[in-house]
């Protein structure tokens, strides 16, 4: 029996774990993959890495300077940057994206094992906050 | 900025109501995040600008530069059209844009503050401190040790926003907020051992100067010192001109009066403003060859500095990085609605409370003109004390340039004392200005209107966040 989102509307939260982030190589956003002792019972060691590491690529695709954001940052420039007025930054974009992908993540795998992911946007992109949920319906896992 | 929700949904409003998008007709206000930003901001238009708290001198600089391009396109240009080309007031007005433009949006621009850590994770940060200081001595000021390229960097704890600091932030006082700056200015605070309470706070355009903004402001003080140069070589060859025509340069003088202020106004500006701007450069380019200065935290060798793509042979081609760079979004959610405290409606961002918004709005916006004029007039009175520690690395020429101008400026007292202080406070930003920040801030009353008393942070609930489908709404409860 798994849940659904549905279901997790009335579940209580357990507990926060918060995925800190990984400074090793440098300032750019990354997410430490050491698994969380917390989420052991829950989820797969492997599928909590893939995820981490999905969101790490994505992340440095949007700091990446490559042509196209020299590009469009060149074009701003010389605009005297208005066009951020108007125009969606290469940034703005892949965030974009990383919520589409962390929705589809939390619809797919994590909200039927009972956990939340939460966008790391929302809280500065400090932290990765997985909340778990209380797990009344299964007995012992 | 993506369009970001707060939906808070409870058990009794998912009963009666089907879809997440209905919205609420007897609902009290429901307020913007804006509204409840614990650091000292100011919002206006709705969360739509923001400014710091400290405006500074932010008025002076426009008005002093509308005042001399004004002077410049209705006296100089004239004349100047006239005995040489039509292309001179076109390119006085391109700068002009130019320099407004981005003045405008380094004032307004988020510097890249890092928002406050919510209850849940400030609590597990504790935990994880108390975690290891348990069997050994833990250290005072808390601090976290980490490897960033295999070389050891302390992080220290912020009190205020309670999470540790990443690396290349700092806090600033005068705004409260943790704000993340750019790598060279991590570089020159680092390099010269400026305390922790070292603001990268700007007088001259009220607003801290962080990674997000630092395009603008350098842009803004390049173009502006292609602006006054530009005014002034006009000047001076239209009062020569003049002065050839009418054979003397007292007559030419009178003919044209305002050239004379606009002389003066630039003669002062231009010292300070191409010091500033070759300092920055400076500091842009500086972190191309080894630089021993820099101890502690970071290393000296090149590119090892924090996965830091951007570092180039070329001057020109660093530069352009800070112009051109990509731009990281604003993390502080401004617009985005804060879940009612109570029992709740459901509202999407789509929900407008015209009256009632713009009604607080127009509150703030006046309100907080009235406070820029008081801080104007309270940073006249106030001397900077500011003492700036003697760059070692900068060329020499340059700091003579800016000590040659507090010397010559001080003892003038007819100038208004607005200009006289603004000449002796203009210096590169990056040099310790605490002491004037701090006696602005006692000056100031502090309106309560932006600050409630229990933000919605500390209570119990922790609404998740959601960034589009509606349907994925539900609450943990508690």
């Amino acid at each position: 029996y798994t849940h659904s989102l549905q279901d997790l509307r009335q579940a209580a939260v357990a507990s926060k774990v918060f995925v800190q982030r990984d400074y090793t190589s440098g300032t750019i956003c990354k997410f430490q993959t050491k698994f969380p002792a917390e989420l052991e019972s829950r989820i797969d060691k492997q599928q909590f890495e893939e995820t981490i590491q999905t969101l790490n690529n994505l992340y440095a695709e949007a700091e990446k300077l490559g042509g196209r954001s020299y590009l469009e940052g060149c074009l701003a420039c010389l605009t005297a940057y208005t066009i951020f007025l108007c125009m969606e930054t290469h940034y703005e974009k892949v965030l974009k994206k990383i919520a589409k992908y962390i929705q589809e993540q939390n619809e797919k795998i994590y909200a039927p094992l009972g956990l939340l992911l939460t966008d790391p946007i929302e809280r500065g992109l400090r932290v990765v906050e997985i909340t778990i949920f209380e797990d009344r319906s299964i007995g012992s896992r | 900025m993506k369009n970001c929700e707060y939906q808070q949904i409870d058990l009794r409003a998912l009963r009666t109501s089907t879809t997440r998008t209905s919205t609420n007709k007897n609902s009290q206000r429901v307020r913007r995040k804006w509204e409840v930003f614990p650091g000292k901001n100011r919002f206006c238009c709705d969360g739509r600008i923001m400014l710091a708290r400290q405006c500074g001198v932010l008025p002076l600089t426009i008005v002093l530069i509308f005042i001399t391009s004004g002077l410049f396109f209705r006296f100089d240009c004239p004349f100047l059209v006239h005995q040489l080309t039509v292309f001179i007031p076109v390119i006085g007005g391109v700068l002009f844009l130019f320099v407004v433009i981005t003045l405008l949006q380094t004032s307004f621009t988020d510097p890249g503050i890092l928002p406050r850590a919510l209850p849940d994770e400030a609590a597990d940060i504790e935990k994880q401190i108390d975690n290891s200081g348990s069997s050994t001595y833990r250290p005072p000021p808390r601090t976290k040790e980490i490897l960033i390229n295999n070389q050891v960097v302390k992080l220290k704890y912020c009190s205020t926003c309670k999470m540790f600091r990443p690396p290349r932030t700092s806090h600033c006082s005068l705004c409260d907020n943790c704000v993340a700056i750019d790598w060279h200015q991590m570089t020159w605070k680092v390099a010269h051992k400026s305390n922790e309470r070292f603001d990268h706070h700007c007088p001259w355009v009220g607003n801290c100067v962080g990674k997000r903004n630092y395009r603008f402001f350098y842009a803004f003080i390049v173009s502006l010192s292609f602006l006054t140069s530009f005014i002034f070589g006009c000047v001076i060859t239209h009062l020569t001109l003049r002065s050839q025509s009418v054979n003397g340069i007292i007559q030419a003088i009178k003919e044209s009066p305002a050239s004379v202020v606009e002389v003066v106004i630039c003669f002062f500006s231009i010292w300070s403003i191409l010091g500033l701007s070759g300092f920055h450069t400076y500091l842009v380019a500086s972190n191309l060859t080894t630089n021993e200065d820099i101890k502690g935290s970071w290393s000296s060798k090149r590119g090892e500095e924090s996965g830091n793509p951007y570092t180039y042979n070329n001057i020109f081609t660093n530069c352009c990085v800070v112009l051109c760079g990509p731009m990281q979004p604003s993390l502080i959610d401004r617009r985005g609605f804060l879940p009612p405290d109570d029992t709740p409606p459901i509202v999407t961002s789509d929900t407008e409370l015209p009256h009632f918004m713009a009604k607080n709005d127009t509150n703030m916006c006046t309100q907080s003109t009235k406070e820029l004029l008081e801080s104007v007039a309270h940073s006249a009175m106030i001397q900077s004390t500011c003492t700036p520690g003697t760059p070692k690395t900068t060329p020499v020429t340059q700091e003579s340039l800016l000590s040659t101008v507090s010397i010559t400026v001080s003892p003038s007292s007819k100038s208004p004392p607005t200009g006289c202080s603004g000449r002796q406070a203009r210096r590169p930003i990056d040099v310790p200005c605490s002491q004037r920040g701090s006696k602005q801030a006692a000056l100031l009353t502090h309106k309560t209107m932006l600050r409630v008393s229990s933000p919605p942070y500390s209570l119990g609930h922790s609404p998740i966040i959601l960034s589009d489908a509606p349907n994925m709404g539900f609450i943990p409860l508690n």
